[in-house]
């Protein structure tokens, strides 16, 4: 039983199968996560970069545990303050962390489609934390466990994800993730943060954010990634939050318990108010616990990969 | 193929390794029973429901253990989705008796010790197996219980079957 891919690229690319396997693997190292001591030896022979491109807090820290609950060996890289800014390609670049006997990648960058061309040159496990406004397959397979922790079995289960979809690549893996596991799927937010052809990735569109929230029982909500946005697309901050933010007003006006989920950074008062946020419908926190157990099981699945003869 | 054990054999060996277990542990106070997942489990369902039986207690300390992630053939195999562990039970300070159905290299049983020791510190830790395949061991382990042994050579294989999951009760050698 393992995964039919080598790299973990995007969801797009995984079989419904492949999520199931991912899952069942995570329910066990959640079990690990539990116990007096957090850590297994699977990974003991195994080195993995952590190559940054981009910021992160959530995503790097959950990675770097996962590798080392596993008792793998890990180096960080960022590209601040590396050779990137003396005009190193990324194809020189990976390559001189992989002379140094490294056999899995976990990279982020702000290029879509990065990892792909990363794939193609290089042997070792790729793992993509996040590639521009394309994917970020381990948020949706964190995500996707979440709301299976919380609902049980996602086929048929209604998931509405609001917010900046168009900058999002946490909403195309989420898209991408609940679709090939049966869930039906709403998008919601201003029209200008809408893809057009969105519809033909078999998810519905909702311009009201009140109208997507009383049709689900689990509702994503994302952030407004002002540093992808390159010209004005909503007028204020305030204005966005009056007509599209999540606050409890509004969920106590639907008489529906909907389980409320952000990937995080949360900006508090825009897209969520802190009354949602912190509230029992909130599975936020259980979101970044579940993240540690879905990345040691895709990098756990992964690393059987590996050919020991390169 | 040769029948190692049929049926009735089975059980009067099962009825004779928990007898042999409770004339070393008595009460079970201080005693947990841990099978290993996946086929361990089978029988340790069965020596634990024997012992509470021939006691006559209600309750034992019995937990399953599962060691894909302390194997050390992860990149030789094809890669294991474990099963589920479950020990309900602080083991420190225990004596922890693990059980498998077949003890052939000792692999299985080094790391289920490696995965035990991550629970606690148990005091003593023996072994129960339904079949030793002896002069085939890679590793130092020794069974302290032994069902049935035969000597076998590596291209052989032995299989137990299962009422609960193979419709049968039968222990085989397999050319």
């Amino acid at each position: 039983m393992s995964l039919s891919v080598k790299h973990l690229l995007g969801i797009k690319e995984l079989q419904p199968e492949d999520i199931q396997t991912i899952f069942r693997t995570a329910d066990n190292f959640k079990q690990v996560l539990q116990r007096p001591i957090k850590k297994v030896p699977s990974l003991r022979d195994t080195t993995i970069a952590n190559v940054f491109f981009e910021n992160s807090t959530r995503t790097r820290i959950s990675f770097e545990l996962a590798e080392k609950r596993l008792s793998a060996d890990v180096v960080n890289f960022s590209a601040s303050g590396s050779s990137v800014s003396k005009g190193e390609t990324l194809i020189d670049t990976v390559n001189n962390i992989l002379a140094m006997k490294v056999d899995m990648v976990v990279m982020r960058h702000s290029a879509s489609g990065a990892p792909w061309f990363l794939a193609n040159h290089i042997n070792a496990s790729i793992i993509n934390a996040g590639d521009g406004v394309n994917e970020h397959p381990t948020q949706a397979l964190l995500d996707a466990f979440s709301m299976r922790e919380k609902h049980g079995d996602l086929k048929g289960k209604r998931v509405t994800i609001i917010g900046d979809i168009l900058h999002s690549r946490v909403a195309l893996s989420n898209i991408f993730c609940l679709k090939k596991l049966g869930a039906e799927v709403t998008v919601s937010g201003p029209p200008t943060l809408i893809p057009k052809h969105i519809r033909d990735l078999g998810v519905n569109v909702e311009y009201n954010v009140k109208k997507a929230l009383e049709w689900c029982e689990i509702a994503n909500v994302l952030r407004i990634q002002l540093e992808r946005q390159n010209k004005p697309l909503f007028s204020t901050l305030r204005e966005y939050s009056l007509y599209y933010g999540v606050n409890k007003d509004m969920l106590d006006s639907i008489k529906k318990d909907i389980t409320i989920m952000h990937p995080g950074p949360i900006n508090r008062g825009v897209e969520i108010n802190s009354d949602v946020a912190d509230s029992k419908q909130s599975i936020i926190l259980g979101q970044v616990e579940n993240g540690v157990a879905i990345r040691m099981a895709v990098l756990y699945l992964l690393s059987g990969k590996r050919d020991l003869t390169d | 193929m040769k029948t190692l054990l049929d049926h009735k054999q089975l059980n009067i060996t099962l009825q004779r390794l928990a007898h042999q277990l409770i004339e070393n542990h008595l009460s079970f106070k201080d005693t947990a029973i841990i099978g290993i997942q996946p086929r361990g489990v089978f029988l340790s369902d069965r020596i634990a429901q024997l012992v509470k039986d021939i006691t006559k207690q209600e309750h034992i300390d019995y937990g399953k253990l599962d060691i894909t992630f302390y194997r050390d053939d992860l990149r030789s195999n094809e890669i294991h989705v474990p099963k589920s562990t479950d020990v309900e039970f602080s083991i420190e300070g225990r004596n922890v008796i693990l059980i498998d159905d077949v003890l052939h290299t000792g692999r299985t049983i080094r790391s289920a010790m490696d995965a035990l020791i991550d629970f606690g510190r148990p005091s003593s830790v023996e072994l129960l197996v339904l079949v030793d395949r002896r002069f085939s061991r890679e590793l130092p382990v020794q069974p302290d219980y032994v069902g049935h042994t035969v000597d076998t050579i590596i291209t052989q294989k032995v299989k137990v079957y299962w009422k609960e999951q193979d419709k049968k009760d039968e222990v085989v050698l397999i050319d």
